[in-house]
C-alpha cells in the first residue's frame, strides 16, 4: 500500500495499467478482424477425442472461408462435460456454438430451451442415410435436435478357447461359467456393475430385453411392468453366480476390459472399444478374442445404445454458420476418421462400407444388426436424476431385492419426473 | 448494535465533552452515519439479497429444465428435502465429520500449540513447519490424499491388502475424508489455541508449580480454565467450517458411497440436477443449520469473540 502511494509507484502503476489495457484492446481487435474479414469463427464444444483437430481442419479447408471452426475441448467424465454446458446455457453464454452431446441429454437440452431445432435444408442432411437408432437419440418430441455424430453399442466379447459357443441369453452365461468354474478356468463375466450410468445402462437393457420400458415413449410416465422384475432377478442371481467377479460392484467399462486382458474374465459386456485395445495390448489373445450379440432373457437381448450428436446452442450468434460447420463435422468423411482413428463407430450407414473399415472393424456386421434392435435410454428431461437415483438403487447387484427393489425404483423416478426428486 | 453505540456516547471525549454543546455532537454523529452508508448499503446488497433470493427461490418450482412449469408452490420444496433419506444421510455425514473432526483437532491442536508455546530453539522454523498443511490449497492437498489412496498409485494404498479401495467404500472413505481434514486444519486451531495461551499469566503458573501443584494439574486447573474463552472461539469457527465441508469431499469421493455432505448435496442438485428450488432449499436449511450452531456457541457455551471480552 504505501509502495503504491510513493512517487516512484505512480508511474509503475499507470504503465502495468496501459499494459492491460492494451493487452485488452488488441485482444478485441483481433476479434473484430475475424468479423470483418467475413470468416465466422464457429466455437465447438467437444468431448476429448485425438482426430477431432483433423477433423475440424478439413472442414475449415473446405469451408472457403464461409466459416472457421475453433476446437475446444471439454472435461473427459461425462457428467463433468454436462455440468459445464448446461451451466454455460443456463447464463445464456453466447461463446458456444456447436455442442458435441451425449445421446442422454438431447431432451434434457431442447425441453430447456438451449439448443435449435434443425428444419429444411439442414435437417434433410442430418438424416440422410442416418441410421434410424442413432436418428432417434437425436430427436425430442417428434422433432430433430441434433445431427448424429457416431453411435455405438455393446456386444458380448469372450474368448473362444474358453467358450466355443457363446450362449444368447444372461441364463445360459451363468451356466457357462458354472461349467468353467468346475473346470478350474476363469470364469468370470465382466459387467459394468459399479455405482454409475453404467449400472443403470445394463439395467435398461435388461427390461428392454424382457420386453418392457422404464418410461413411456414421451417420456412422462413409469412403466417398469413385470419386464422391470425379470430384469432385477436376472441381476440380482447373475451378482451371485459363479459369473461374478468379485469386485462386480466396482467394475466399470474400463476394469472390464483390464479384467479380461489380464486373463481374470472369460467373457465381458462392453463397448466395440475393446477390441482395438486387446489388439494393440494383448496381440496374443486377439485370435481367441470374439463377439456376439448382446444376451438376452429367452433368446438375443437388446444392445445398449450409445454415441454422440452435434447440436446448435440457443445462443449462437451465427446460427447458419454452426449448422453448417456441424454438418460437415459429421459428414461421411468425417465419421471415417472418427470411426478409424478414434474407434468411433459412424452414424452413417454407407460408411461401414468406406475403405479402411475392415481392417478396423471386424465386427461392423455385429453393430449394425445389433443397431436394428439396440434400446436407447429412456427419453426425459430429467434423465440425469433418473440415471442417478437408479444406479443408487441398483447398487450393489447382488443386494437388489427384486419386488422392493422395483417399488422403490418406481417412488423415486416419479419424484424425479416431477422435479421433486433429491440427488443424492 | 445500540449498546455499543451508546457506551462509546458514555465515554466523555477527554477535554472537550463538557465544552461542545450537545447539538454539535449529534451533527458529529450524524456525519459519521452518513459516511459509513455506503459501506453498509453495499454490504447489505451483497449479502443480504442473495440470502432473500436463495429464499424466494427455496418456495418455488424452478427447475431450469422445465422453464414453463415455474410456480410458487410454498413450503412443498421443504417438506421434499426434508422427507428425503439422501438429505438425512447427508446430514448424518456432515455432522459425523464434523463432530469427529473438531474433537481430534481439538487435542491435536492443544498438543501442538503447546509445543509451539514452549519451544525456546527454533520458533520460527517450528511454527512455520507446522502451517504447512494450512497454506496448502485444500482442492491442491485432497488430490494429493486421493492419489495417495488409489490403488496401483498410491504410497498409502500399497500399505493395504492387495485389492482393497478405501475410497469405494463407505466407512474407510469417510475415514479418509476427516483424515484429510484433520491434516489440513488442525494448524488452524493449533494457532487459535496458541493465542489462548498467551492470555495464561506466567506468575499464576509459577505460583502454583510453588504450591506443589503437578504439570497435570496446572493445565487442567489453570491453563484450561484461563483458556475457555479462546477454546470456545476456535471451537466456534472450526464447527462452522467443517459443517460446510465441500472441497475435501467433491475431490476424494464426489459423494459416492453416500458420503455426500449438506453442501455437496445442495451443489449436486443445484447445478448438476439444475433445480434451483431443491438446491435453494437446501442452501436455506445449511444456513439455518450454521444459524443455530453459531447461537448455541454464543448463547448457551458464552463464546465470545476476542473483540468483545468485556463482558
Amino acid at each position: 500500500m504505501g509502495r503504491a502511494l510513493s512517487p516512484a509507484g505512480a508511474p509503475a502503476g499507470r504503465r502495468a495499467m496501459a499494459a492491460l489495457t492494451a493487452v485488452l484492446t488488441a485482444g478485441l481487435a483481433a476479434a473484430c478482424a475475424s468479423g470483418a474479414s467475413g470468416t465466422r469463427v464457429v466455437n465447438l464444444y467437444n468431448a476429448p477425442q485425438e482426430s477431432i483437430g483433423a477433423i475440424a481442419g478439413r472442414c475449415n479447408r473446405e469451408a472457403h472461408g464461409r466459416y472457421r471452426i475453433v476446437v475446444n475441448t471439454l472435461p473427459r467424465g461425462a457428467d463433468d462435460q454436462r455440468e459445464q454446458l448446461v451451466r454455460r446455457l443456463a447464463a445464456r453464454d453466447s461463446g458456444l456454438d456447436v455442442l458435441g452431446l451425449d445421446v442422454t441429454w438431447t431432451a434434457e437440452l431442447a425441453e430447456a430451451g438451449w439448443i435449435r431445432e434443425w428444419t429444411g435444408r439442414y435437417a434433410q442432411e442430418a438424416s440422410k442415410g442416418t441410421l434410424p437408432g442413432p436418428l432417434s437419440t437425436a430427436t425430442w418430441q417428434g422433432r430433430l435436435y441434433a445431427a448424429p455424430y457416431n453411435t455405438n453399442v455393446q456386444l458380448l466379447w469372450y474368448r473362444s478357447d474358453l467358450m466355443p459357443d457363446p450362449p444368447s441369453t444372461w441364463a445360459g452365461l451363468i451356466q457357462a461359467s458354472e461349467r468353467l468354474a468346475a473346470e478350474g478356468k476363469p470364469h468370470y463375466g465382466e459387467v459394468t456393475g459399479a455405482q454409475f450410468e453404467g449400472l443403470v445402462v445394463w439395467f435398461n437393457s435388461l427390461v428392454a430385453s424382457a420386453g418392457g420400458r422404464i418410461l413411456s415413449p414421451d417420456g412422462r410416465r413409469v412403466e417398469l411392468g413385470p419386464s422391470a422384475l425379470t430384469a432385477l432377478r436376472t441381476m440380482r442371481r447373475f451378482a451371485r453366480s459363479k459369473a461374478a467377479d468379485p469386485s462386480i460392484s466396482n467394475t466399470k467399462e474400463d476394469d472390464a476390459r483390464l479384467a479380461v486382458e489380464s486373463g481374470r474374465g472369460a467373457y465381458e459386456i462392453n463397448w466395440p472399444f475393446v477390441y482395438a485395445s486387446m489388439a494393440t495390448l494383448q496381440p496374443k489373445l486377439l485370435k481367441k478374442f470374439k463377439w456376439a450379440p448382446y444376451p438376452g432373457i429367452t433368446g438375443p437381448g437388446r444392445a445398449p445404445l450409445g454415441g454422440a450428436n452435434f447440436a446448435v446452442s440457443r445462443y449462437s450468434a451465427k446460427p447458419d454458420a454452426a449448422f453448417q460447420a456441424a454438418l460437415c463435422l459429421r459428414d461421411p468423411e468425417s465419421q471415417r476418421t472418427a470411426a478409424i482413428q478414434d474407434g468411433l463407430p459412424p452414424a452413417v450407414e454407407s460408411v461401414y462400407w468406406a475403405p479402411g473399415m475392415a481392417k478396423a472393424y471386424p465386427m461392423r456386421q455385429a453393430i449394425l444388426d445389433s443397431l436394428k434392435t439396440a434400446a436407447a435410454r429412456p427419453m426425459t428431461p430429467t434423465y440425469q436424476n433418473v440415471s442417478t437415483v437408479s444406479a443408487v438403487r441398483l447398487s450393489p447387484p447382488k443386494s437388489i431385492d427384486p419386488p422392493r427393489t422395483l417399488r422403490s425404483l418406481r417412488g423415486l423416478i416419479e419424484d424425479a419426473l416431477q422435479s421433486k426428486g433429491v440427488l443424492p | 448494535m445500540n449498546e455499543e453505540v451508546s457506551s462509546a456516547e458514555a465515554i466523555p471525549v477527554p477535554g472537550r465533552a463538557a465544552a461542545v454543546p450537545s447539538a454539535n455532537r449529534r451533527s458529529e454523529r450524524r456525519l459519521g452515519w452518513m459516511l459509513c452508508a455506503p459501506a453498509a448499503v453495499v454490504m447489505l446488497a451483497v449479502t443480504g439479497w442473495p440470502i432473500v433470493y436463495s429464499v424466494l427461490l427455496s418456495l418455488q418450482r424452478f427447475d431450469l429444465r422445465f422453464p414453463a412449469r415455474k410456480a410458487w408452490i410454498g413450503v412443498d420444496n421443504y417438506t421434499t428435502v426434508l422427507g428425503s433419506s439422501f438429505w438425512w444421510n447427508a446430514f448424518a455425514v456432515t455432522v459425523l465429520v464434523t463432530v469427529v473432526s473438531v474433537a481430534v483437532e481439538l487435542v491435536l491442536g492443544m498438543v501442538i500449540a503447546l509445543v509451539m508455546y514452549r519451544t525456546i530453539v527454533g520458533r520460527g522454523l517450528v511454527r512455520a513447519v507446522v502451517l504447512i498443511p494450512y497454506g496448502i490449497v485444500t482442492v491442491a492437498a485432497a488430490y494429493g490424499w486421493k492419489y495417495a489412496w488409489t490403488p496401483g498409485t498410491g504410497f498409502l494404498a500399497r500399505l493395504l491388502p492387495a485389492g482393497a479401495a478405501p475410497l469405494t467404500d463407505h466407512f474407510p472413505a469417510i475415514g479418509i475424508i476427516i483424515l484429510a481434514e484433520i491434516w489440513k486444519t488442525t494448524p488452524f486451531m493449533a494457532l487459535l489455541l496458541m493465542a489462548g495461551l498467551a492470555l495464561v499469566p506466567e506468575d499464576t503458573l509459577k505460583a502454583a508449580s510453588t504450591d506443589g501443584a503437578t504439570a497435570w494439574q496446572r493445565f487442567t486447573k489453570i491453563t484450561l480454565p484461563l483458556m475457555k474463552p479462546a477454546i470456545l472461539a476456535a471451537l466456534l469457527f472450526r464447527t462452522l467450517d467443517a459443517f460446510r465441508i465441500f472441497d475435501d469431499i467433491f475431490v476424494l469421493t464426489n459423494g459416492a458411497q453416500n458420503t455426500s455432505s449438506v453442501s455437496l448435496i445442495a451443489y449436486h442438485n443445484l447445478i448438476g440436477g439444475l433445480n434451483l428450488g431443491i438446491g435453494s432449499t437446501m442452501s436455506v436449511l445449511i444456513f439455518l443449520a450454521v444459524a443455530l450452531i453459531a447461537f448455541v456457541f454464543v448463547k448457551v457455551l458464552g463464546t465470545s469473540t476476542p473483540d468483545a471480552g468485556r463482558r
